[in-house]
């Protein structure tokens, strides 16, 4: 699990730190600790269909931050359940450009074991930086 | 992607605000060690103030109002982001925080700011992304005796009825276009489809529709994301309660009689919610659309990127506080439409009509806004605009705002407490106007979630406020653990810092017999 939930840090919401050792490794990391913070177990998540993604944005940091923003979306929207599991950057003159295939299910209260609804992604000491080893992120979402 | 010759990514990004455990650990401690130094300005027992040199670009100080004791357990974090919001163009007097303070994001929860409107900005991250969430009060004349034999059947069926949880949706069946004309209407959209009585709109904080709203501002998206929920709780801290006023705990009679509480050992409900995905979505757009014009387009530097705003009379200022009024308007439909499904079900069980049940609405009010309102500033009446996150509205007697019987008494505040403890009405003074009429808005947390899930089993504690009279259903058991009562601060300290500082007063105290939890 290339994530971790931090104790202690913004007190009413959940904060994680995540990691890769490639961005896309990063990237797939953050969204699950995302869909982990609403669904207890993220096996029970079924990959039964799936979900094209494609964003683009001027800043990389914000490029992940759409892209977490867009499985929350799409949770609510489409009642979705999903865990990005291929992801592409591509570099356009001005922007940062992804292309990811999510897979996963409808909800089923039956199925799911939810632990609190993710109402957003905050930019409070939000950060993607990386390091000697690779690439992470801290990420405080507001639940 | 392009790689550069070492094999890294060649990209072109500035770090901003890392965040190494050493930040995070300064932020966790607890404000004690800073009390007797000299960042704080002891005014009363109840107000402390940050004085403008404690940090570069504060443009007035902070004040946070609290005991010492409630001081003491805060978080250094609220400091840091009470102290960033004094840095905001066109603040006026202080940046407040109420005694239910803790560390959120951009504004600290329990944060008030009153911005000038020619001067001023406006700040999706003054206001939260829970856009108008807030609590309704409702009445009924059965005693806690009446309602015990039925209790279970009335908490399952508020759960079925209730929609809570992840994913949820409501039993409004309504098409996307009607949906944005339900964010500009707000709870007069809900009069005219059945949902509620006449009577409950004077009741409303706004009478249950904000002006200013335009649903031409708002996006596809939100309007996807949001057009089912329309009756539906949402999950962590919102939950939906029945409640028993003791009479020992009736602080002020003659306002508790005038407001219907007559009754000793009457059942009220109570619940909190919000905007739901809708507000969150318009928030989230806002805050991106704000990043990228606050440095570049106006020049304003800002501490933390969750405080991303722009000025009130921009277009990207008025844009945002047009859609942002729609989502208050979403969310006084939601709570509108979930008043008429408690009636329903109190009036299923017991076999009478609401009306006959005595199920009036005291008040609803909202904690997450920024509004234009009129306040005294140097003794002239001015419009201002004022962010209240985590902190609610609570006006004084004679205010022009208010309905009949309230602007004889002040208006009623709703605090939510913990599921556990208990919840307050209080109502407003004329001492509010210290701080733009603005008091607490719960208990506060004080522990993480994660902290509460490691000490507490949600299947455990249900049992245990079982045994103590108080029956719960609950969308999650991991999410009812991190609601666990000592994850609070303690109610009645926040209240009672509140009388102290004379910014709101004591009417009844509610302790819970029935929960609804998202």
């Amino acid at each position: 699990m290339p994530y971790a939930y931090l104790d202690d840090v913004a007190t009413a919401d959940v904060a994680f730190l995540a990691w890769g050792e490639t961005l896309e490794e990063l990237f797939i990391a953050a969204a699950d600790a995302t869909m982990n913070a609403m669904v207890t177990d993220l096996e029970s998540i079924s990959p039964s269909l799936t979900q094209g993604i494609v964003l683009e944005s001027e800043a990389l940091d914000l490029l992940l931050f759409d892209l977490l923003q867009e499985i929350i979306f799409l949770k609510d929207a489409e009642g979705l359940l999903l865990r990005v599991s291929r992801i592409e950057f591509m570099r356009t003159e001005n922007a940062f450009r992804l292309v990811a295939t999510a897979r996963g299910e409808e909800i089923d209260p039956g199925k799911h074991e939810f632990v609190v609804d993710v109402k957003a992604v905050t930019l409070y000491r939000y950060r993607l930086e990386e390091t000697p080893r690779g690439w992470e992120a801290t990420v405080i979402l507001d639940v | 992607m392009d790689k550069g010759g070492n094999g890294k990514y060649n990209l072109k990004y500035r770090v901003f605000n890392p965040f190494p455990n050493s930040i995070a650990n300064t932020l966790k401690r607890k404000v004690t060690a800073m009390i007797s130094t000299k960042a704080f300005r002891k005014i009363s027992d109840t107000i402390w103030e940050i004085p403008v040199d404690y940090k570069e670009g504060m443009r007035v100080p902070a004040r946070i109002f609290a005991t010492e004791k409630l001081l003491r357990e805060m978080d250094e974090g609220v400091l840091e982001q009470v102290t960033n919001v004094a840095t905001l163009p066109g603040i006026i007097d202080y940046a407040y925080c109420m005694p239910d303070g803790h560390w959120g994001y951009g504004f600290p929860i329990g944060g008030v700011a009153a911005m000038d409107v020619e001067t001023g900005v406006i700040s999706p991250g003054g206001i939260g992304f829970d856009v108008n969430c807030g609590m309704r009060l409702l009445l009924t004349n059965l005693t806690h005796e009446e309602v015990k034999p039925h209790l279970n059947t009335l908490v399952d069926r508020l759960f079925a009825r209730v929609p809570a949880g992840v994913g949820s949706s409501g039993f409004v069946k309504i098409s996307q276009d009607e949906f944005r004309m339900v964010v500009e209407q707000g709870a007069r959209w809900c009069l005219r489809n059945g949902y509620g009585w006449p009577e409950d709109l004077d009741r409303t904080e706004e009478f249950g529709c904000v002006g200013g709203a335009d649903a031409a501002k708002i996006s596809n998206k939100a309007v996807e994301r949001g057009f089912r929920q329309i009756g539906t709780l949402g999950s962590g801290n919102h939950y939906l309660e029945i409640q028993v006023a003791k009479p020992e705990n009736i602080f002020d009679t003659s306002i508790a009689e005038a407001w219907g509480i007559t009754i000793p050992n009457q059942v009220v409900v109570m619940f909190h919610c919000g905007s739901r995905g809708f507000g969150h979505q318009v928030a989230t757009e806002y805050l991106k659309v704000f990043l990228s014009v606050t440095e570049k387009k106006y020049g304003i530097k800002v501490r933390d990127r969750e405080l991303a705003c722009a000025p009130f009379r921009s277009p990207e200022g008025r844009d945002y506080f047009a859609a942002m009024n729609c989502a208050i308007n979403m969310s006084f439909a939601n709570r509108q439409v979930i008043l008429h499904r408690v009636r329903e079900v109190f009036s299923e069980v017991f076999h009478r009509d609401p009306l006959d049940l005595g199920m009036h609405q005291v008040y609803d009010v909202a904690h997450n806004t920024a509004k234009l309102e009129r306040h005294r500033i140097a003794g002239c009446l001015k419009e201002v605009l004022v962010h209240r996150k985590g902190a609610t509205r609570a006006l004084g007697p004679g205010a022009e705002e208010l309905p009949g019987t309230y602007r004889e008494t002040g208006q009623p505040v709703i605090v939510g407490g913990s599921m556990e403890t208990g919840s307050y009405l209080l109502v407003g003074v004329p001492g509010g106007e210290k701080t733009f009429f603005s008091t607490a808005h719960g208990s506060g947390r004080t522990m993480s979630r994660r902290e509460a899930k490691k000490r507490f089993h949600g299947k455990q504690l249900l049992q245990d406020m079982e045994n103590r009279g108080i029956y719960v259903r609950a969308a999650s058991y991991g999410g009812l653990a991190e609601e666990a009562g000592p994850a609070y601060k303690d109610i009645d300290d926040v209240v009672g810092a509140t009388e102290s500082a004379s910014i709101s007063k004591r009417v009844a105290r509610f302790v819970p017999i029935g929960n609804v939890k998202g």
